[in-house]
């Protein structure tokens, strides 16, 4: 074991919390961030991390019902066990962060506050004012400096992963990664490569996500076999602030401490907002579903505000899209302590202060549910196998993948503050996986393999960035690619999705891929050069933009964030009980085949001929829930759950409408 | 919006950025055209250079290097000297620079840390102080153990401020005290005998507020107070608290508001007790 060393490869809160139970472990882990892992992505997270927890256990909530409330929001398409896992270690993870002295928001007695988040009816959420992803990330910051203090941390920060190093038998043994002070690129032998590397929000241009996640470092294991699942489900989230150079996230707490969405009754209505009487306001979300108002989860709060002002021509503004988020109702000492943070930013960047005035949101793209195709190991009564070499390993042995750039928490869309959770529960999860991984491995361990071995992996990777660098005669420019790359997957693979769009926009990716190869570098010097490594970061885009639009492209189905209106299953339109009904037997039959064919999740594969992706899909493990019918806000819900009960139970006998089909 | 403020001086304005190659090498200003857009910041402006980084005396050129990463002021990664204030690229508005000084933008790389190109500099030192003031909880482990220690709301209020620093280096860019450690590598130096004598060049250095708001937040901590001693130890060790000039400079920059100064003084009487109780120790 001693010679044994683990690579992470980012250190947001998945990278860092695997790096701190390793190194408790006593193994070395050689940490790869692009940033300081202290600026990681995570930072940007505000709202808080789920749990059930003691007082929500008392108004009858329960693991199970948090389980159920991730895979009902999630539309049913991940794997339950992972999310059963999941659910049931989150108030130990809450604990944890608690001890390590995350400053989470307390109760007169001192207890930890919680509030309400979307897609669940219970308050469910520790937060620690509106920079929970800050001050989780920082506790695990702290640790891990501790350990970099004691010797078994060696932080490689300022370095771009390029690529997973893979022997003749397929397996991960170590990384490629570059200094991008210096420019040196170097082989880290390891016996186990964790890629925690987060989403890939700049294929899309604009998003709420950091400039580190261009999906690069889950691109350049895809493209050496790793196996990527279900890319089409890209989550929008519903309340951004629009800025030239990124769409800042405002955090779905502020609905959760009260904030109420609407738009003026009457289209780009020019009085001020406050001055707009109750009744000339429309509350949408409150309007089209009593039950969860504002706190519908994301896709479907997404949905709405997108058509109110699409559809409905009932946008705030004349020239850009958005929709009033209004706070203005609720104490200021409340919302200091509790949402501080993320008012400072929109007044910071809106010069606005939206303790008084309307805040204007619009939706962005926010997270990505798919990720790298990663296992895990059942347990007979539907959980994990703590331990077992399989969790959260990729396809490639030796490699795994945690945080959001692996695939199984979330499904077709995920739930707010379960993102946090799913962070650092995958890194902490995995920890003695990879310990019995090495325990259980053949063979020497990497660093005694033959250094021709990792000299050559570095070489091709040399070989591949001096030509970038001395190419000559480019006529593209990357950032201007970059532009046209986010601009095509916006219109195409986000909100709402057409076929034909999808059809144009493949053509048209597939063209800017091919220009890329054309690009001129402004720099070709080898020093801190930014030119080459964005330029790197925008080929390695294409990959995984073709994974989400071919994915998005063959699901003819809507679920979850991938809406696709030809196929949505509209409520009922029956005017007398008995056509409701029957047409309640016909949607529940239709429901029905569509789970057949669809409830799949999407693998993408890379072919390295064709630089293009093949997709297939498989089953979902649903043995612990069975899926049913989301019905959130539609139309007739109250009959089709009452065929869908009587179906499922076998009253009623289903086969009367069955046999029309 | 911009588009009320419409002078064409305003639709298009320079940007003056203080350049440097490499570390050591000689500095140098270069100025470029930028157009006004709406909505802004200098990180828009830095993205519009490199996207084609022509100069005013119509030059091309290698782009303007530079670090940010989450852009909404969470991150720290981008701090720098923006028309003569250290502040963060992201928050600072275009419009508002322009109010400030009509027509042109200056931006230069902080001063206290050696660059390593243009406006990107290395804030290692920075990181390395959180090392000598033990910024972190003394956990046992991190087995289940229940939750923590139960804290008052008013506690909570109190280390909030603190626990959001994020190492931009701005207290320590407005300090006084704080000066440039900057190492170049000797002849034959290897790798890690350069980072040993960097690592011990830095320990020797003034800590900055930034590390003395961190003690005063772990060690009001119930358990981050265990190790309460050892991180009064680093204040009063050389670098430490004493070398504070008390210019105030480091409360009045700080863009999460942190009350530095509190800490400072608080940290002051802290370490003064601990003096007086080892002297009675001993």
């Amino acid at each position: 074991m001693s010679k044994d060393r683990v690579v992470v490869v980012g250190g947001g809160l998945a990278g860092l919390a695997v790096t701190m139970q390793l190194a408790e472990s006593g193994i070395p882990v050689d940490l790869i961030s692009l940033t300081p892992v202290k600026r990681s992505h995570s930072v940007c997270a505000q709202g808080g991390i789920n749990s059930v927890n003691d007082q929500t256990r008392q108004l009858g909530d329960s693991e199970w019902k948090h389980l159920d409330d991730t895979v009902y929001g999630g539309d049913f398409l991940q794997h339950q066990p992972p999310v059963k896992e999941m659910a049931y270690w989150a108030p130990r993870i809450i604990d944890l962060m608690d001890r390590l002295g995350v400053t989470f928001n307390r109760t007169t007695e001192g207890f930890l506050d919680q509030r309400r988040f979307g897609g669940t009816l219970y308050k469910r959420t520790a937060f620690a004012g509106a920079t929970t992803g800050q001050q989780l990330l920082y506790a695990l910051d702290e640790q891990v400096r501790r350990w970099e203090a004691e010797g078994l941390v060696h932080k490689f920060e300022f370095w771009d992963f390029l690529g997973p190093v893979l022997d003749d038998d397929g397996r991960c043994r170590g990384c490629v990664a570059q200094d991008l002070v210096s420019m040196e690129i170097r082989s880290f032998p390891a016996d186990a490569v964790v890629v925690a590397s987060g989403g890939p929000g700049l294929i899309y241009g604009r998003s709420t996500m950091s400039m580190v996640c261009t999906g690069s470092a889950a691109s350049r294991c895809f493209q050496v076999g790793a196996r990527y699942a279900n890319p089409e489900f890209v989550q929008v989230h519903p309340t951004a602030v629009p800025g030239a150079d990124k769409l800042r996230l405002m955090s779905e707490s502020a609905r959760g401490e009260g904030g109420r969405v609407w738009v003026p009754r009457k289209p780009q209505d020019d009085r001020p907002p406050r001055e707009i009487p109750d009744a000339e306001r429309y509350y949408f979300l409150e309007d089209r579903y009593p039950e969860y108002g504002n706190l519908v989860p994301r896709d479907i709060a997404t949905r709405e505000i997108f058509s109110v002002c699409t559809e409905d021509g009932l946008s705030v503004d004349k020239d850009r899209l958005c929709v009033y988020l209004d706070l203005t109702h609720l104490s200021r000492n409340v919302l200091d302590k509790k949402l501080g943070g993320i008012l400072e930013i929109y007044e910071k960047f809106q010069g606005v202060d939206p303790r008084e005035v309307p805040m204007k949101i619009f939706p962005a793209v926010h997270y990505s549910m798919g990720g790298l195709w990663a296992d895990y190991e059942r347990t007979a009564d539907g959980g994990l196998q703590p331990g077992s070499p399989v969790n959260q390993q990729t396809n490639i042995p030796g490699l795994f993948a945690i945080g959001e750039c692996d695939y199984q928490y979330h499904g077709a869309n995920r739930l707010g503050a379960n993102s946090l959770l799913s962070c650092i529960f995958s890194g902490l999860f995995v920890a003695p996986s990879i310990v019995n991984h090495l325990q259980g491995r053949s063979g020497g361990a990497a660093e005694e393999l033959p250094a021709g071995f990792f000299e050559a992996a570095r070489n091709q990777h040399e070989r591949a960035h001096q030509k970038l660098l001395q190419r000559r005669g480019g006529t593209e420019n990357p950032y201007l690619l970059h532009q046209e790359l986010g601009r095509t997957m916006t219109e195409a693979a986000t909100v709402v999705r057409e076929n034909d769009k999808l059809r144009r926009a493949i053509s048209n990716v597939l063209q800017l891929r091919d220009r890329a190869d054309r690009c001129a570098l402004s720099d070709s010097g080898n020093w801190t050069n930014q030119n080459v490594v964005f330029t790197k970061a925008l080929i390695d885009m294409f990959p995984l933009a073709l994974a989400i639009l071919r994915g998005a492209l063959a699901r003819d189905e809507c679920r979850g964030a991938h809406f696709k209106p030809e196929f949505a299953m509209p409520g009922l339109t029956g005017q007398t009980p008995a056509e409701r009904r029957q047409q309640a037997e016909a949607w529940c039959e239709r429901f029905e085949a569509n789970t057949k064919t669809w409830l799949k999740t999407t693998v993408a594969d890379y072919e390295t001929g064709s630089r293009d992706v093949r997709l297939s899909y498989e089953d979902v493990d649903t043995s612990l829930i069975p899926p049913r019918p989301r019905m959130y806000g539609l139309v007739g819900a109250e009959v089709i759950e009452e065929v869908w009960k009587e179906r499922i139970s076998g009253v009623g006998a289903p086969t009367a409408v069955a046999g029309g089909t | 919006m911009s588009e009320t403020n419409g002078h064409d001086v305003q639709r298009n304005f320079e940007v003056r950025v203080l350049r440097q190659a490499a570390p050591g090498r000689q500095s140098y200003w270069e100025r470029f055209h930028v157009q006004q857009g709406p909505d802004m910041n200098v990180i828009s402006v830095l993205q519009q250079i490199a996207a084609r980084p022509h100069t005013v005396a119509g030059r091309d050129v290698a782009p303007v290097a530079w670090d940010c990463n989450c852009l909404e002021e969470v991150c720290g990664a981008c701090t720098m000297v923006i028309n003569g204030r250290t502040r963060q690229a992201c928050s600072a508005l275009v419009d508002r620079l322009l109010e400030e000084r009509p027509g042109q933008i200056e931006l230069r790389p902080m001063t206290k840390f050696p660059v390593l190109r243009d406006l990107l500099v290395d804030r290692a030192r920075l990181f390395r102080a959180l090392n000598r003031v033990q910024a972190w909880v003394p956990v046992d482990g991190y087995y289940d153990r229940g939750p923590g220690p139960r804290q008052s709301p008013d506690d909570q209020q109190e280390a909030y401020p603190y626990s959001q620093c994020m190492s931009c280096g701005c207290c320590l860019e407005a300090c006084p005290q704080y000066t440039k450690i900057e190492l170049p590598g000797r002849e034959g130096e290897g790798e890690q005998a350069l980072a040993t004598r960097e690592a011990e060049e830095f320990d020797r250095g003034f800590l900055g507020a930034h590390a003395i708001g961190q003690v005063m937040l772990f060690n009001r901590h119930p358990t981050g107070g265990t190790i309460a001693g050892q991180r009064l130890d680093a204040l009063m060790a050389p670098g430490g608290l004493q070398i504070c000039g008390n210019a105030q400079n480091c409360v009045a920059v700080c863009p999460k508001e942190i009350p530095l100064t509190t800490a400072i003084a608080r940290a002051g009487r802290a370490t003064t007790v601990h003096a007086i109780k080892k002297w009675f120790d001993v």
